[in-house]
């Protein structure tokens, strides 16, 4: 009988990490941040019909990088939990929290058991009650790590250098901004994206019970230029 | 829970089990299955099963049963009970047993317009079990979506609930698919549910719709009416349902006519109502003692609007004054 070759557990972790890493660092990379009326998320992403950005729930947005169909897969699974859990008890109690450790779980479940772990990393987005204290960024790894950020944050890969990019923000921007600021880490020094290339959408308090938004390429362009 | 305090003191699986003898006989929820998403990363058999076992919580599916965008289909899979099936009326589908009309509340009548920027629904307040008055101020006009929105007649309960579903259903199919179903598939869907409804229909419990709704492609207000067996009918004027609905399609079929704008269509559908009450005793008419006023909506290219209550009473009062000087006028 065939022994297979002893693999020590650090191992094991280290090369499914590193696989789920270089396949994330592939895609192109998005910045989520607070603004004055909510959260914004912006992404690089030259395809108009394959989201990167979704709606989850009434104050709750998704976004996801690296492979698209297993970040599809985990968006629709959480449209159907928050459809689930609202129509079960109430609208108000379907929260990003719960949502974001359910995929965590999934997430950390899949890295651990799996051959192969999931090559995503995604946001949990919920803007809060009016005055913006509730506003919560949940960014989930593929190994299931949750992380709760604070006012801003970047997913995909070379996070470092576009988060340097970025930079720390004194207060709480409006939204054109930031997302001068977000478009030009993304696009680095060498190049400019212009709006086809993006994908933006925001949840924006005030804007009646769906805050969830899509900005079309004229609105993001008229937006910036100001 | 005294049989878990009891298992508590003899042994940790007995604790178990009885946690689980407690969850059986708890009815309601039962925990999501996880599925594809295992399955495309080539998790195994088991690995799922034992995933099913455990408190994950996120509604996942093999491909084989996934539900698909239809939320109604997301509720099946995931054990809740559909609201009223005829076996919980009556256990003999022999003789099906009727519920007694007094024993439910029931609205009345609405109606609805097609006008020059899209489609007006209206309906009056009033909810009856028997002939008891059980609500003064019962809504049954609701916004489906933006641009949709549904008048309901027929027994109150099932009613808000099959409301409820629709409004989930076409929310659901849009943040799955990521754009709204047509006008047309928002129709049929409706159609469904109220064909999914007639066994309880055939003991009473009926409820008829009317669908109004903005096709964005056709740039229109469009229009449908209901039968119990799910019928779907396309109307090009005006269309009524509840128990008024003789009397209130009579006063509508009296005043439409081509290219009214919103205010002539809101001045119609509120003497249709009124006419209605006037007749009809579960027609609820204008109550100013307690400032109860029809509810009336428009859907136009910007969306579903209901209208002000200050601008309904306005309307209404000049209605009832009218109708004054004609009675007084020899």
């Amino acid at each position: 009988m065939n022994m297979p070759f002893y693999v020590a557990p650090e191992q094991v972790m280290k090369d499914r990490a590193d696989y789920a890493r270089k396949g994330i660092a592939r895609g192109r990379s998005l910045i989520a941040f607070r603004f004055v009326d909510g959260i914004a998320i912006c992404a690089e992403n030259k395809s108009s019909t394959l989201r990167k950005v979704s709606e989850i729930y009434d104050r709750i947005a998704f976004a996801g990088v690296g492979k698209y169909n297993e970040f599809d897969q985990l968006r629709i699974a959480g449209v159907r939990h928050a459809d689930l859990k609202g129509y079960a008890f109430s609208r108000g109690d379907v929260d990003a929290r719960s949502l974001a450790n359910q995929y965590a779980q999934i997430l950390g479940q899949i890295f651990t058991h799996e051959m192969k772990p999931m090559e995503v990393e995604i946001l949990v987005a919920e803007i809060g009650a009016d005055d913006g204290d509730g506003d919560q960024l949940f960014h989930i790894l593929y190994d299931g790590t949750v992380v709760d950020e604070e006012t801003s944050v970047v997913l995909g890969g070379e996070t470092e250098t576009i988060s340097d990019r970025f930079g720390e923000l004194d207060g709480v921007p409006d939204l054109a901004d930031g997302l001068r600021r977000a478009i030009s880490a993304l696009s680095g020094p060498d190049r400019s994206l212009t709006p086809a290339e993006l994908e933006i959408a925001v949840l924006q308090r005030g804007t009646g019970r769906r805050a969830f938004r899509r900005l079309d390429d004229p609105e993001v362009a008229r937006l910036i230029s100001d | 829970m005294a049989s878990l305090r009891v298992a508590a003191r003899c042994s940790p699986l007995l604790v178990r089990f009885a946690h689980r003898a407690a969850r059986a006989t708890a009815p309601q929820i039962k925990p999501f299955a996880p599925g594809n998403l295992l399955l495309i990363c080539g998790a195994s058999k088991s690995r799922l099963d034992e995933l099913e076992k455990s408190e994950v919580n996120l509604p996942l599916f093999r491909p084989h049963d996934d539900p698909g965008p239809s939320f109604a289909e997301l509720l099946r899979r995931s054990g809740f009970e559909n609201q009223i099936s005829p076996e919980s009326i009556s256990s003999d589908s022999t003789s099906p047993m009727k519920v007694p009309v007094s024993d439910f509340r029931h609205g009345t009548t609405c109606v609805a317009l097609r006008y020059s920027e899209g489609v007006l629904l209206a309906g009056d307040r009033r909810a009856t079990s028997g002939n008891l008055i059980s609500h003064r101020s019962i809504e049954k006009v609701f916004a489906a979506d933006r641009h949709s929105g549904v008048a309901i007649a027929g027994a109150a309960g099932p009613a808000a609930e099959m409301v409820r579903l629709f409004q989930l259903q076409l929310e659901h199919y849009e943040k799955v698919e990521g754009e709204a179903l047509s006008l047309e598939g928002k129709a049929n869907q409706l159609g469904q549910m109220v064909r999914s409804n007639l066994p309880a229909a055939m003991q009473g419990l009926v409820v008829v719709p009317i669908f109004a709704g903005y096709d964005v492609k056709l740039d229109e207000g469009r229009l449908f009416e209901y039968d119990v067996t799910g019928g779907r009918y396309e109307e090009t004027e005006h269309a009524t349902t509840g128990s008024g609905s003789f009397h209130a399609g009579t006063v509508l079929k009296l005043g439409y006519h081509a290219n009214m704008d919103a205010g002539a269509v809101t001045d119609l559908a509120i003497a249709a109502l009124f006419e209605a009450a006037d007749e009809d005793s579960a027609t609820g008419g204008p109550d100013p003692v307690r400032g109860i006023y029809p509810i009336v909506a428009t859907i136009t290219a910007e969306g579903y609007e209901r209208l002000e209550d200050d601008e309904l009473a306005e309307r209404t009062n000049a209605l009832i004054e009218r109708r004054r000087t004609q009675a007084d006028s020899p």
